[in-house]
Order: structure tokens, then sequence, then C-alpha cells
């Protein structure tokens, strides 16, 4: 196809062609919810994976951040003798913007790569095939407990990191910079209000269901995706375009979420 | 049942190359599977063994034309029709397509799990006659993994055959085994139909060794499809790729296969 314009139509069509795919098998995880059996087994196995096993990590990230945001903000607001806003600094960036997001690479980084890959290697050698031939439908029995582990899961894990963020801003800036403990609390208390709880909570839903939606939706349809190659090579470059692809549409929907929602 | 199991009508299949062009593998195809016997689907590679597999299945749609199955037009059905359409084949894949989570117990156990409401107990007693059947007894905790080329042929050929499908379709059933293996495989294969009666539809390149349990020969070239009665037609037919065919892969079928057929 020598034609720009051809060239560029027929990427026109391919785009359209992948939205319909991932739209249809974002909605065919979703009614596997309410068809039967339901595989709770499988759902606590994957909450373990996803929720369980990501705490590590995002633990880490929230006490790192908050400690950098603690000291960064203690810096700048002492500055202008503003140092007891310092509480209402640091938990607002994560209640609103760092928790949601910072967890929703985490989870993409370390179980939304899995997700890929092991249905990427599972279409590959034919084991999706072998679902379907069972007249085993596919999207219940392995799309839609991951779909509701990580619903469930990532808003735990961004509480988690509320939690621990907050902590480490106190370390940084009470323990080490000497801020009093009752202005950070305080400043807290007063500037964080429920609409702004809301926000966050919002948030990692809509995270949640992007990384699962996108981590899985690319392993799935690996041979169908072009330029994707084949056998392993496939499944490495869906991998990492899952990840690339979920982080990348995490961080367009939170401007867009903080957009309409604030 | 119809006498012929499974029709193929005008099919045309073809896919998008990388340079937006098609590629047609399968042009305007038709040919009959009978009911009770061994079809062997043949011919070089890239000429759409497989895909014809998978069109009856429906895990690939055809251009146009129709596929009959018991005289059923099965091209455009859809949801629980098309689960029904499923549970009446068994497929063993070529590279066995076990799920390398699961370990062979719960491999074997699954089609009862998903798609009957037998109890455990029910399940477990099933299961465990069925691997004693196909010589894996012991070996229910294994994992895929664990397992060498063979087993996995063998769990998979046990897989299939859990809901008693009345046709089976392999998909290249000896890649990657060595003779021996392949031998015993096809020894296995002769011995279950002779147990269950169901239809086989067999795919491979394994041309003098499954020559010996083919009924019939369907032969695809170049998009076009040639039916032979039997593994022997084929070499009466007059078409110069047809007898290139012959000279290359079954120089010494005639020689083999009455010694062959006797012991399996």
């Amino acid at each position: 196809m020598s034609n720009p314009l051809a060239r560029l139509g027929d990427t026109a069509l391919y785009v359209l062609e992948d939205l319909g795919w991932m739209t249809n098998f974002f909605f065919q995880a979703i009614l596997g919810i309410f068809k039967r059996p339901f595989r709770f087994l499988e759902l606590l196995r994957q909450i373990k994976f996803i929720g369980s096993g990501s705490m590590v990590v995002v633990f880490f990230t929230a006490l790192s951040t908050g400690m950098v945001l603690g000291l960064q903000g203690y810096y700048s607001l002492n500055r202008f003798g503003a140092d007891g806003f310092l509480g209402s600094a640091v938990s607002l960036s994560i209640i609103m913007e760092l928790g949601p997001v910072l967890t929703a690479l985490m989870v993409a980084g370390r179980a939304g790569s899995a997700m890929s890959a092991e249905l990427g290697i599972m279409r590959i050698s034919e084991q999706i095939d072998a679902l379907q031939c069972m007249a085993v439908d596919p999207y219940r029995y392995l799309i839609t407990p991951k779909f509701l582990a990580a619903l469930i899961s990532i808003p735990l894990l961004t509480a988690l990191f509320d939690v621990v963020g907050i902590f480490g801003g106190y370390l940084a800036g009470v323990s080490m910079m000497g801020v009093s403990p009752g202005a950070y609390f305080e400043g807290m208390r007063s500037s964080v209000t429920n609409h702004d709880i809301w926000l966050g909570v919002v948030k990692s839903f809509v995270f949640a269901g992007l990384v699962v939606w996108i981590c899985c939706g690319r392993g799935f349809f690996v041979q169908q995706i072009r330029g994707a190659g084949f056998g392993a090579e496939s499944v490495s470059r869906m991998t990492t375009q899952a990840v690339v692809l979920s982080s990348i549409s995490v961080l367009v929907f939170d401007y867009l979420l903080t957009a309409v929602l604030l | 049942m119809s006498e012929n199991v499974i029709e193929f009508i005008n099919i045309c299949k073809s896919f998008k190359r990388k340079d937006g062009s098609l590629q047609h593998v399968l042009n305007n195809i038709s040919f009959t599977i009978p009911a009770g016997k061994t079809t062997v689907i043949a011919g070089g590679s890239g000429q759409g063994k497989s895909v014809t597999l998978k069109l009856v299945l429906r895990l690939l749609d055809a251009d146009s034309g129709s596929i009959l199955v018991d005289g059923e037009d099965i091209t455009a059905i859809r949801g629980r029709k098309l689960n029904q359409l499923r549970t009446r084949f068994g497929v063993l894949f070529q590279s066995s397509a076990l799920f390398d989570s699961l370990t062979v117990f719960e491999n074997v156990a699954m089609p009862l799990r998903e798609r009957t409401k037998k109890s455990e107990k029910e399940i477990h007693s099933q299961v465990i006659e069925m691997l004693a059947r196909f010589d894996l007894a012991g070996h229910e905790l294994k994992y895929p993994a664990q397992l060498s080329g063979g087993m996995k042929k063998r769990v998979g050929l046990a897989r299939a055959m859990m809901l008693t499908p009345s046709i089976m379709l392999f998909d290249e059933p000896t890649t990657g085994l060595d003779p021996v293996m392949t031998g015993e495989i096809y020894h296995l294969f002769a011995r279950t139909q002779r147990q269950y009666g169901f239809t086989s539809v067999i795919v491979s390149h394994d041309i003098p060794k499954v020559f010996n349990l083919a009924d019939n020969v369907i032969l695809l070239n170049h998009g076009n499809v040639d039916v032979f009665d039997s593994p022997e037609a084929i070499q009466w037919s007059k078409k110069t790729e047809i007898q290139e065919f012959v000279k290359t892969t079954m120089g010494e079928i005639y020689q083999s296969r009455n010694v062959e057929t006797e012991t399996l």
C-alpha cells in the first residue's frame, strides 16, 4: 500500500476494528458476572495476586512519595512561614491525585503485565481455543474474575497508599523537620472534604477498570493485533504495549476526571 | 444421524496480508466427511488444513458458503446453539493445549465441572477411570510441564473424550513426537475409536503413518480440494501436483499399510 491516504484509511479502519474488539471484550467480561458457574475461588486467587501481592510495592511507593512530599512541602511552605499547612498539602495531593494514580501505575506494572502475558501465552498455546471447543465461555472463565478482583483490590490498595503516604509525610514533616503534629493533623482534618475522598475513590475504580481492561485485552487478542509478530515475541510485545497503554490511559483519564469532577 | 456427518459446501476463506491484499486459503471447496469413519485431511504447509478444522468448530468464520453438521447449517449459529454444537466435538490440539496451571486431574475434570451438573464424587470416579484407560493412573497430581510429549497427548485425548463426543478432530496430533511415540499415539487413536465409535477427522502431515488409519482422504492443494475414497486411490489421480505429492510423501505406504493395520 504505497498511497499515504490509503495507508491512513487502512490504519483508521484497523484502530476502529481494535476498539470494536476491546469494547466487545469489556462487555463480555461484565456479562460474565451473571453467567454460571461463578468462579468464586478463582476470584479469591486473583484478589490475592492483584491485591495482597501488590501490597509491598504499593506500601514502599506510598511511604517514599509521602516522605518526599513532606520534605518538599516543608521547604516550600516554610519560606512563607506556612509550614502549618503541610498536613493539608500532603493529604490533599495524596488522596486526590497521587494515591489513585501511583497505585494504578504500580498495579499495571506488577499485576497487569503478568495478566497480559498469561493470557497471551494461553492464546498462542491454543488454551483459549481449547476452552471454546469445550463450550466454556473464556470471558466468564478467565477474564471476569480478573476484572472483579481488580475492581475490589485497586481501591483498597489506593486506601492503603493514602494512609501510608500521609504517614510518610508525617515522618518527614513532623518527626524530621519539627512541624507540630497537631498542626499536621488539624490541617488535614480541616481541608480534606468528603468530596475529595469521593474523587479519589471514583478515580481508583476507573483506573482499576482501565488497567485490567487494557492489560487483559492486549493479551487476549495477541494474535489479532497488527504488528505484534508471532509466538513468544508477540507475547512480550503485547505485554509491553499493555503496560504502556494502560499507564498512559491512567494519566489521561486522571486529567479528564479531575477536570470534570473537581 | 445423516450418512455424512460434516459437509462443506462452496466454502471460501481468505486472510488479509500485511500489504492489504488477500490470501485465499480455501477457494470454493466442497467435500463431505462420512459418519463413523476416519477421514484424513492432508496437504502441504499453509494449505488450510488447520483452518478447515477451525471452521468446523467456528473458531473462524468462513467468508462464504455453508458448513453442515448432521444436516444443520452451523455457519451463522451463536450463543447456546454454538455451545451445543461444540459439545458434540472432541478436539486434540497440535500443542495438546493443556491448562498449564491445572493438574492432570483438573485438566481432565474440567469439561465435566464446566458443562455438567455432576457431583465432585461422580466427577472424581469418572476422571480416575478415564485416566486409567489412557495409562495415566498415578499421574493425577502432575502439572503439564512435568509430562512427556506423549503423555500430554494422552491427557489431551482423555480430556477430549470426557463428554463422549460423536466427532473427534485431531489437529497435527503427532507433531513433536519421535517415530516410536507417533506409532503409539496412532495405535491409541485406533483403539479409542473402536471403543467409542466416533467419527474421526485427522489433520496431519505425517502421511505414511496416518494413512494407515484413514478410510478416506481429503487433499488440500492451493485452495482447492481433492477427495479420495481410500488412501490408495490417490495414486490413480491424473493431476501432476497429486502425482508429485504421492512421489514425495507416500513412497512406502502400500507396502506397510496391510501389515500395520493388522497390528492396530
